[in-house]
């Protein structure tokens, strides 16, 4: 039923229509998406810093383009969105004065009040496609976390229910999408980030394939699983901003260059012939009885839909987590070991130089980030290198090929995104390891480098559920065609938490 | 020294050589400051090189193809499968990134040799080559006793290749020509300037001794701050005594890093191995592993120079050239390439050699300072052939093509405009200096007379008299038989 909703909670779709038939102003959107920050903002964390006055400068621009009869190759014209606080903005000018621009912190005390010097790609980016900067979203310190407790700004809280997670680590910008504080924001997601925070919190989440969008200005956690994209309302909304995002950047290596297809013109509606397998592994034991009948029905909507369903088999599944938990924190102890106090953010000031690193980081890094750095420093090390870090790498190929194997008989893959809905803060905070366990359905994705994207599927004990659909790499256009045909004839695209009507 | 003869000498050479290259090894930041101006600290970076989150590595393509064009040049197998950069972690404030970018299990190129020719040995020596690989460089650090210390990040990020051989160096002497010859090689191919002064290039010597006979190899040491090929050779030679010596005395030696202090004459423990690191080195995920392509190889295999080795051969055997003037000349590429270009003009090699090693080195040493260089001089080689060919061929005097080739230097203008302008033209036929010969017989009979007489002595004076009158142009040969012939008539 679109357009009963209040116009923050709408789609990108939405919205951009009523925007160029001029029936609302980017000012009108703006400041409806800054309300719901003023209101709802500091009581769920979801911002760690907004920019009230640059955005409406830019909505009104924004505006005067659209009066121009602008817009029309521009489907971000003026539409408010929210960078997860992990890609750097500009702050500085060329002589190193503030220039108005917002402060970086990555969610880590070490990188408080941090103004960098350069843009990211996601920012310049999205701000040659004329989209507003609301601010930036809190996170789990470094992307590490699956829940945003590991902030070293607060916890973020599931606009479904204060009182649960709202996933993680992009779970400011999930939580931010889901209250109706942006339209869409981008996420990062190295082993679920953006996908399972999008199912806990109800909305959809989308990690393209490794090196489809740049990660220049991306605050690197582990550069080999990294990737950026988009949370947003809708399938829709995903193609119209991974748009915007992909394409080969000659500043990141890693990013491909290849050809980005036109992602709305997968859309169609239609999967009849389409075949599409679903891992046996991933319906892991201790998975809640309501997240699978979620997903099983889901599945069975796109076999009415003319979908093949094929069961399949991914043996290496099992082996993910660990692999995951060798390689990540491993590239993670060498990309932070920049944050020394020496050049910028924290520095202890101690005179002595081991004591400024130790103190320095010592207070700058929390417990989860610390651990990792331990644990990645140890898999590195001098006669352990073979037995951590090679092995794993032995895996990761394993894994990869798995998914290659299955994925050259089927079109893509149906799985759920997390074993369970949204649960309370604090409830897993003291145990990693059962943690680190909300990601297992997501991390092999990552560790293929593949594209996974997570769409709601219904609730359970009326708190949202998601699924996901991987797809073969730089294939994103099956992906959102499965999506987006689910998502159009299970019409769970106006599912929002109670505080939508609020 | 006794000890000496029971000891042979194990010496193995880490060379780092800053590569020739516009940017950095991984951002565009330029490496050195615009020609003319001075070099300001901090002045030449980026977000990139200094390590601002989020920033990420790009592979300078032209520091790859001098590492593969060196590796070349050192017979190594250019590694062409899957070349990858690692990373070398360890804390330190002149690494940005807390880790430097290098190659480890996987360098770009391996197992290559060089000839060494060691001229105090009067042999020369085949030093293996481990492998040649490509890293970054670190910022400079400045301590200066106050308090604190100073970060200059212009030096971050620049290119560097390190050059790994076997222990295969024997004697203080070939560590030292070991490192001559490679740094002429390296300035032949472009890689490097190779320079120990400025610091773009830097050796480092691995010492060991054992006993004559013996295979296994001793305790090493590595000695570190070495600035000159002659402090590399004179940290060896202490080096070797003080090993030798501490070896006689039955003490036993430390495996350990030692500088060498210049001006003490000696070397000095800087760090002992027990303290050494654990760099925790793996495969750099900023950037895909590197394939260099046969055919990328093969057009660098091309390109490459004739070597200093082989041109030297060349020279001495296919042009009968002396070994010193073959040693003069292919010292500096573009010296020897000018001299090729003279002798192709159509000069002989030895008076072409005389030429380009003599009144021309000169004039390009007089003109150094103003950064004249023989690839840029004024006079192109067909104008020193010209001239050369004219004083041989009788019509320029030797001294008066001196003064030309001094005029024509550095303005490009053709010996033969500067000839004529200055009216140099060598009086060379017969009849005009006949007449200049008279007139001098008449202005000064008394010596004529006297010469004639019995006094040969008084020729000089004659002949002076009529060069003077010719201003120097006449021929001297020519006046010397007819000046003679007249006398005597």
């Amino acid at each position: 039923m679109p357009g009963t909703l209040p116009l923050a909670d709408r789609t990108i779709a939405e919205v951009g229509e009523l925007l160029r038939r001029r029936e609302v102003s980017s000012r009108d959107l703006t400041e409806a998406c800054l309300g719901r920050i003023a209101r709802d903002g500091e009581r769920l964390n979801t911002f760690l810093a907004v920019g009230e006055e640059r955005a409406l400068a830019a909505a009104d621009a924004a505006d005067a383009a659209l009066k121009d009869g602008g817009g029309a190759d521009k489907p971000l014209l003026g539409i408010p969105y929210a960078l997860k606080d992990i890609f750097v903005t500009r702050a500085l000018d060329d002589d190193g004065q503030p220039n108005g621009g917002l402060p970086t912190t990555a969610g880590s005390r070490i990188l408080e009040g941090y103004r960098c010097a350069y843009a990211s790609s996601a920012e310049e980016r999205l701000s040659n496609a004329r989209a507003v900067l609301l601010g930036k979203t809190n996170l789990d310190e470094f992307a590490m976390g699956s829940s945003n407790e590991n902030s070293a700004y607060g916890p973020v809280h599931n606009p479904w229910d204060d009182r649960l997670v709202p996933g993680g680590s992009s779970g400011g910008s999930a939580a931010a999408v889901a209250s109706g504080q942006a339209f869409f924001a981008t996420g990062t997601d190295t082993g679920g980030s953006i996908r399972q925070p999008a199912s806990l919190s109800g909305i959809v989440g989308f990690k393209p394939t490794y090196g489809r969008v740049s990660r220049y200005g991306m605050v690197a956690f582990a550069s080999s699983l990294d990737q950026c994209g988009p949370l947003v309302r809708s399938v829709g909304d995903a193609a119209t901003v991974l748009q915007a995002l992909a394409g080969h950047d000659p500043r990141d290596s890693t990013s491909v260059d290849t050809p980005v297809p036109d992602y709305g013109a997968a859309l169609t509606g239609d999967v009849r012939g389409l075949k599409l397998g679903v891992p046996r592994e991933y319906f892991v034991a201790g998975m809640e009885p309501g997240v699978e009948a979620a997903v099983r029905s889901a599945i069975g909507v796109l076999e009415g839909l003319g979908a093949e369903i094929v069961e399949v088999s991914l043996p290496s599944t099992d082996h993910g987590l660990a692999t995951y938990y060798i390689i990540t924190p491993a590239e993670a102890s060498a990309n932070l070991a920049r944050y020394d106090g020496v050049r910028y953010g924290l520095s202890a000031g101690d005179d002595d130089l081991i004591e400024n690193y130790v103190r320095t980081r010592g207070s700058g890094f929390g417990p989860e980030v610390k651990r990792r750095i331990i644990l990645g420093t140890y898999a590195l090390s001098a006669g352990y290198y073979d037995a951590y870090y090679v092995k794993a790498q032995q895996v990761r190929t394993l894994i990869k090929a798995e998914f290659d194997s299955v994925l050259s008989g089927v079109d893509a893959l149906l799985a759920p995104t997390s074993p369970s809905v949204a649960f309370k803060i604090g409830a897993k905070a003291d145990d990693p390891l059962l943690m680190y366990l909300n990601d297992a359905c997501t991390l092999p994705v990552n560790i293929a480098g593949l594209p996974g994207i997570s769409v709601p599927c219904g609730l359970s004990d009326g708190l949202p559920v998601g699924f996901q659909v991987i797809g073969r790499a730089f294939d994103e256009s099956t992906v959102l065609r499965v999506a987006d045909a689910y998502q159009r004839a299970a019409g769970f695209i106006d599912l929002r938490p109670p505080t939508a009507y609020g | 020294m006794a000890v000496s003869t029971r000891y042979e000498t194990i010496i193995g050479i880490e060379v780092h050589a800053q590569l020739r290259t516009e940017s950095k090894m991984f951002c565009s930041c330029a490496t050195a400051p615009p020609p003319g101006e001075k070099d300001e600290p901090n002045t030449r970076t980026c977000p990139v090189c200094m390590a601002l989150p989020g920033t990420l590595p790009v592979i300078n393509r032209k520091a790859v193809e001098l590492v593969m064009l060196t590796g070349l040049a050192l017979d190594c197998e250019i590694q062409t499968a899957a070349v990858r950069f690692e990373r070398k972690n360890y804390f330190y404030p002149d690494l940005p990134k807390g880790y430097q970018i290098s190659q480890y299990a996987l360098p770009l190129c391996a197992n290559g040799r060089l000839e060494v020719p060691v001229p105090a040995e009067e042999t020369s020596v085949s030093i293996g080559i481990t492998r040649a690989h490509l890293e970054e460089d670190t910022a400079r650090l400045q301590h200066g006793g106050r308090g604190y210390s100073l970060l200059d990040f212009n030096r971050a990020g620049v290119p560097l290749m390190e050059i790994v051989t076997e222990p295969d160096v024997r004697s203080p002497a070939q560590a030292r020509a070991y490192g001559e010859t490679l740094r002429d090689i390296l300035r032949y191919i472009g890689a490097s300037d190779g320079d120990m002064e400025t610091g773009s290039m830097r050796i480092e010597g691995n010492v060991s001794l054992r006993p004559i006979g013996t295979d296994a190899f001793g305790t090493k040491v590595e000695v570190k701050n070495l600035n000159s090929f002659r402090s590399l050779e004179r940290a060896m030679e202490f080096e070797v005594a003080r090993q030798a010596d501490a070896l006689e005395r039955g003490e036993r030696l430390v495996q350990e890093t030692r500088g060498w202090h210049e001006t003490e004459g000696r070397t000095m423990t800087q760090r002992a191995k027990e303290e050494a690191n654990d760099y925790r080195y793996f495969p750099e995920p900023d950037l895909p592993p590197l394939r260099p392509s046969e055919e990328w190889v093969a057009r660098l295999r091309a390109s490459l120079p004739e070597l200093p080795a082989a041109r030297r051969a060349r020279y001495v055997d296919g042009l009968s050239l002396s070994a010193y003037d073959a040693e003069v000349l292919t010292a500096d590429l573009a010296l020897a390439d000018y001299f090729d270009a003279v002798v192709a003009a159509g000069i002989a090699p030895k008076s072409a050699a005389n030429w380009v090693t003599g009144e021309f080195s000169r004039l390009l040493n007089q003109h150094a300072a103003e950064g004249l260089r023989s690839s840029a001089v004024g006079l192109r080689p067909a104008g020193l052939a010209e001239l050369i060919s004219g004083v041989e061929g009788g019509k320029v005097s030797a001294a008066n093509a001196k003064t030309v080739l001094a005029e024509v230097f550095a303005t490009g203008e053709s010996p033969k405009a500067v000839v004529d302008r200055l009216g140099l033209q060598q009086v060379g036929d017969a009849e005009s200096i006949g007449a200049e010969i008279e007139a001098v017989m008449a202005e000064f009979p008394s010596q004529v007379a006297e010469y004639r007489s019995g006094k040969p002595q008084l020729f000089g004076f004659l002949v002076g008299q009529v060069m003077k009158r010719t201003a120097g142009r006449a021929d001297a040969r020519l006046v010397n038989d007819e000046l003679r012939r007249r006398l005597e008539e």
